[in-house]
């Protein structure tokens, strides 16, 4: 994208008015999203992003400034401006040699070929099966949509203590969305796949089994009844989403609120924050998941870090910023939504180590409580530790059997109370994809977890 | 501490390529010229500066300046539409885009109702977004803002703890929309805003909140309303406890009540409804609300955040009544969502930027303020016991607009004879949006503009569930 005596230059004069460190992240992003509604292709688009973002510490202070202009004369002006945060004056010159992280270049996203984007004809193929399937699933099916969604991402970070790496990041997603009608009204089902890998993702993901699995969630909340209001046990279904422990602890464990004293985990490494059935693990190497990555969006290669271990904490996430400052390497958590915005830390795949119970014997020695087959979003204070966490798929437990459908609702907790009433941790693991939001970016990211039990949790229905 | 002395000059002239304003509208005019026989097609294009200050601990911690721009084509054949944007207005990437949007419109099914908007004889109404004075505020005066609201926040009470982050931020705005069918508009904007969040601390227990102030430009910003306002709210809430669990009158404060409305406007989006995701669908002149319901969406109202002269397809933005008096009145329609239903476009379509494609949508809704005219203060008297909601979380996962399931946390305090009690966390308030709409006990007319799609004023509404203890 830009050669190496380029970058040298640019990190050269953007260190040109002091500052301790440069560094140049450069995007080249292409995406194509199909989208198939009321039983029509509505809209296919395709877009194409390129530019850069330079960046420059002097302190506490960090300068940055972004370009489209990849030409050097873009970058040049773009260093100028990053590097205003700097103008201490003391007029020395920088030289700086970027040397390649690793030889050849990364990939994220399977071992072929760098992946195409798909035909277009193709993914309308899928987006046609996921409509016959969702209308085929029940009558009362009214509203049906797919979108099927790609993008490839080829990053280059180079920085004035010598890094110089890239990345080259496909990812593929598809979604069903469907709205069932009855005269209790309508009800929506959603179903979703995503990976760090191209069109071949569709070689292993079910675009009919997605569908029947979105129509089955919009058909069953038809009858549903309210859900409970009040404090009650909850089974988490294995893949139920693992947004709990996004919320609970995950954000509150990266390290930009911890510097800060912003995060009720502040100076809790070596506690017990949990329960002992919890060994909690990021790991932004896992095969092709969504929140997979090769190298982050500071150059600084994906990594496993156990967060907690049998329920004690024993580190945070950490990017390069907030790693410098307390004198230490960061753990590959520095990410950023495009060029335009500054890296800052973030979850990849984040995840509950299974357990060795039975699932269906948690939910058997479940005498009543609700049992979430499938979580939607969450949000968390993570200075209070207070965290929601929705239902898209919910049911009561009665008698050790799960009986009637729930209409959605919100559960709320307290993140490091809620880790401490896990009783129970089955094998049943599996992974979902997310969106994560914070300060304004979005990234992709992973969560999973097996089935789990939490002894008490409060449900916010609406029946008394 | 970090003194910047100089930063990237506040001008706004033409960028390194030379664009202009009117730069922008003769590319949009140029790419449109491109258009063959038997097509039609639209050409937005936008570009914007921005920037960024963040404050913390006496310092800055960030100083962002950038200039973005991008170009957005829709191209519609036999029919069918396609779409292709790029993050850039270097010439060479107009051809390409085009191509790329025509290429994808052939595999669109075909529609009757997909087509352009054309000119409908609304005349625009002019409003003056643009505050010239921001381009040459010296950005050392924007530094100089954030760490004064960052030292407010951090002196103003002894339970302060912590100001997590003070903010200011500035932009603005240019845009150029041309069509083969006639359409030919333009606007600029300017924007700037301040915001605090704090941590206020009490033994162990530590309470979170913001405060904000926004205008068109930098002389419109109110450090010691941001500061307050986080503050206030942060202190008020230390010592809370989870709540108890019931069924109560909630008051929902301004801010909070702005975020319900513009939840609610998404099941007025004429698109949605013709869909059958909708709540509303159907219902035309019935009675969805209490008789004190009133609910407007004026986009010619200046003092609007989300002002503006022409919607996203470059029609006029004009006042549309949406429920009155508790029924049911109208949708907000598209070009397209208006045609499906068999009506004109209501101006409403709105669109995220270049790379997006134009819906419809509101910009500025507002209720008609309650006959007794209630600040907060009257509103909490006339509910004399109930909860008082001052934030809330999990929007985006516990209320549905399409069968209006509410489900969301909250924090706030209790309302004991009329005035606010005790705080209270940790607890959820549930209903449906269509029993909200029927219990509405009282619309405040404390107006306040927001940013966002809708104004804040304090709501009272009936009958709904708390979950707590």
């Amino acid at each position: 994208m830009i050669e190496s005596p380029v970058l040298e230059r640019v990190l050269s004069a953007a260190l040109r008015h002091g500052g301790e460190f440069a560094e140049v992240f450069a995007e080249d992003r292409s995406s194509s999203s199909a989208l198939l509604d009321d039983g029509r292709v509505e809209e296919l688009s395709s877009g194409r992003e390129r530019g850069a973002g330079i960046r420059v510490v002097s302190g506490e202070t960090t300068g940055f400034a972004h370009t489209a202009d990849l030409s050097e004369a873009g970058l040049l002006r773009a260093a100028e401006a990053a590097s205003a945060v700097a103008r201490s004056g003391d007029g020395r010159t920088s030289t700086v040699a970027v040397t390649p992280l690793a030889p050849g270049s990364a990939r994220s996203g399977g071992e072929g070929p760098a992946p195409g984007r798909g035909s277009k004809a193709q993914t309308l193929d899928l987006l046609r099966r996921a409509d016959e399937a969702a209308r085929s699933a029940g009558g009362a099916i009214s509203q049906v949509q797919a979108g099927c969604g790609q993008s490839r991402r080829q990053v280059l970070i180079a920085n004035s203590d010598g890094l110089l790496a890239g990345d080259d990041q496909s990812r593929s997603r598809f979604s069903v969305s469907c709205v069932a009608t009855a005269d209790t009204g309508l009800q929506t089902g959603y179903e979703s796949a995503a990976r760090t890998l191209g069109f071949e993702m569709f070689n292993e993901v079910s675009v009919a089994e997605l569908a029947e699995l979105a129509a089955g969630r919009a058909l069953s909340k038809l009858t549903a009844r309210p859900a409970p209001s009040g404090e009650l046990p909850v089974v988490l279904a294995g893949g139920s989403g693992g947004i709990l422990f996004h919320e609970a602890c995950g954000h509150g464990l990266e390290a930009d609120h911890i510097v800060k004293d912003a995060s009720v985990y502040t100076g809790m490494v070596g506690q017990l924050v949990a329960s002992p059935l919890v060994t909690l693990v990021d790991d932004g190497t896992v095969g092709t998941e969504w929140g997979t990555f090769s190298v982050d969006d500071e150059g600084r290669p994906a990594q496993r870090n156990v967060l907690i271990d049998h329920g004690v904490l024993t580190d945070y996430l950490w990017d390069y910023l907030r790693a410098r400052k307390e004198g230490r390497v960061s753990s590959g958590n520095g990410r950023r939504q495009t060029y335009q915005h500054l890296p800052m830390v973030r979850m990849t795949n984040t995840f509950l180590l299974p357990g060795d119970e039975d699932a269906e014997e948690i939910v058997a020695q479940t005498p009543r409580g609700v049992y979430v087959a499938k979580l939607g979003g969450g949000q968390v204070n993570t200075t209070t530790g207070d965290f929601v966490f929705g239902t898209t798929e919910a049911y009561l437990i009665e008698g050790g059997r799960i009986t009637e459908p729930l209409r959605d609702a919100n559960l709320i907790g307290n993140g490091p109370e809620i880790l401490k009433r896990i009783d129970a941790v089955a094998g049943d693991f599996a992974m979902t994809p997310g969106t994560c939001g914070k300060d304004g970016q979005s990234v992709p990211v992973g969560c999973g977890q097996a089935t789990l039990r939490l002894t008490g949790v409060t449900i916010g229905g609406t029946a008394e | 501490m970090t003194t910047v002395t100089q930063g990237p000059t506040g001008g706004r002239p033409a960028d390194a390529a030379g664009h202009g304003p009117d730069e922008l509208m003769a590319v949009a005019e140029r790419v449109a010229g491109w258009a063959r026989t038997g097509e039609e097609v639209e050409v937005y294009v936008a570009r914007g500066d921005e920037t960024e200050v963040r404050a913390f601990s006496g310092a800055v911690e960030s100083l962002t300046s950038a200039t973005s721009a991008g170009i957005g084509i829709r191209v519609v054949v036999d029919h069918r539409l396609g779409f292709a944007w790029a993050g850039s207005l270097e010439e060479s990437v107009f051809e390409e885009t085009l191509a790329e949007a025509r290429d994808n419109a052939t595999f669109a099914t075909p529609d009757e109702h997909v087509k352009l908007a054309v000119p409908d004889g609304v005349a625009p109404h002019v409003i003056d977004l643009w505050d010239e004075a921001l381009a040459s505020v010296p950005t050392t005066d924007k530094v100089e803002m954030a760490l004064d609201l960052e030292a407010r926040a951090r002196t103003a009470d002894p339970r302060i703890r912590q100001v997590d982050a003070a903010d200011y931020g500035d932009g603005s705005v240019e845009m150029a929309l041309v069509s083969t069918t006639g359409i030919r508009a333009s606007s600029r904007k300017t924007m700037a805003h301040i915001s605090v969040r704090v941590i206020a601390g009490d033994g162990d227990a530590s309470q979170t909140a913001g405060g904000f102030s926004v205008g068109r430009g930098f002389a419109d910003l109110d450090p010691s309303r941001a500061e307050e306002d986080a503050v206030t709210r942060a202190v008020r809430l230390l010592g809370a406890t989870k709540g108890t669990s019931g069924r109560a009158t909630v008051v929902f404060d301004r801010r909070v009540a702005s975020t319900l409305l513009s939840v609610v406007s998404s099941a007025l989006s004429g698109e949605a409804v013709a869909k059958g995701r909708s709540f509303f669908a159907g219902r035309i002149g019935e009675v969805v609300g209490d008789p004190s319901l009133t609910l407007v969406d004026d986009p010619t109202d200046p003092r609007a955040y989300g002002a503006a002269a022409f919607d996203a397809e470059g029609l006029a933005c004009r006042r549309n009544a949406l429920i009155d008096a508790g029924v049911l009145r109208g949708f907000l329609y598209d070009t397209v969502s208006g045609s499906r239903a068999g009506v004109a476009s209501t101006g409403s379509a709105v669109r995220g930027g270049f790379a997006g494609t134009p819906g419809p949508g509101c910009r500025a809704l507002t209720l008609a303020p309650g006959v007794q005219g209630y600040d907060e203060d009257g509103v909490l008297a006339a509910v004399g016991e109930g909860l008082f909601v001052q934030s809330m979380t999990g929007v985006h996962s516990g209320v549905n607009p399409i069968s209006g399931d509410f489900s969301v946390g909250a924090e706030g305090l209790m309302i004991r004879d009329g005035k606010l009690a005790e705080p209270v966390r940790e607890i959820t308030v549930a209903s449906t949006l269509q029993r909200m709409l029927l219990s509405l006990v009282a619309v405040g007319a404390d107006v306040e503009w927001l940013p966002g799609i809708a104004a804040g004023q304090t709501l009272a509404i009936g009958d709904m569930q708390i979950s707590g203890v």
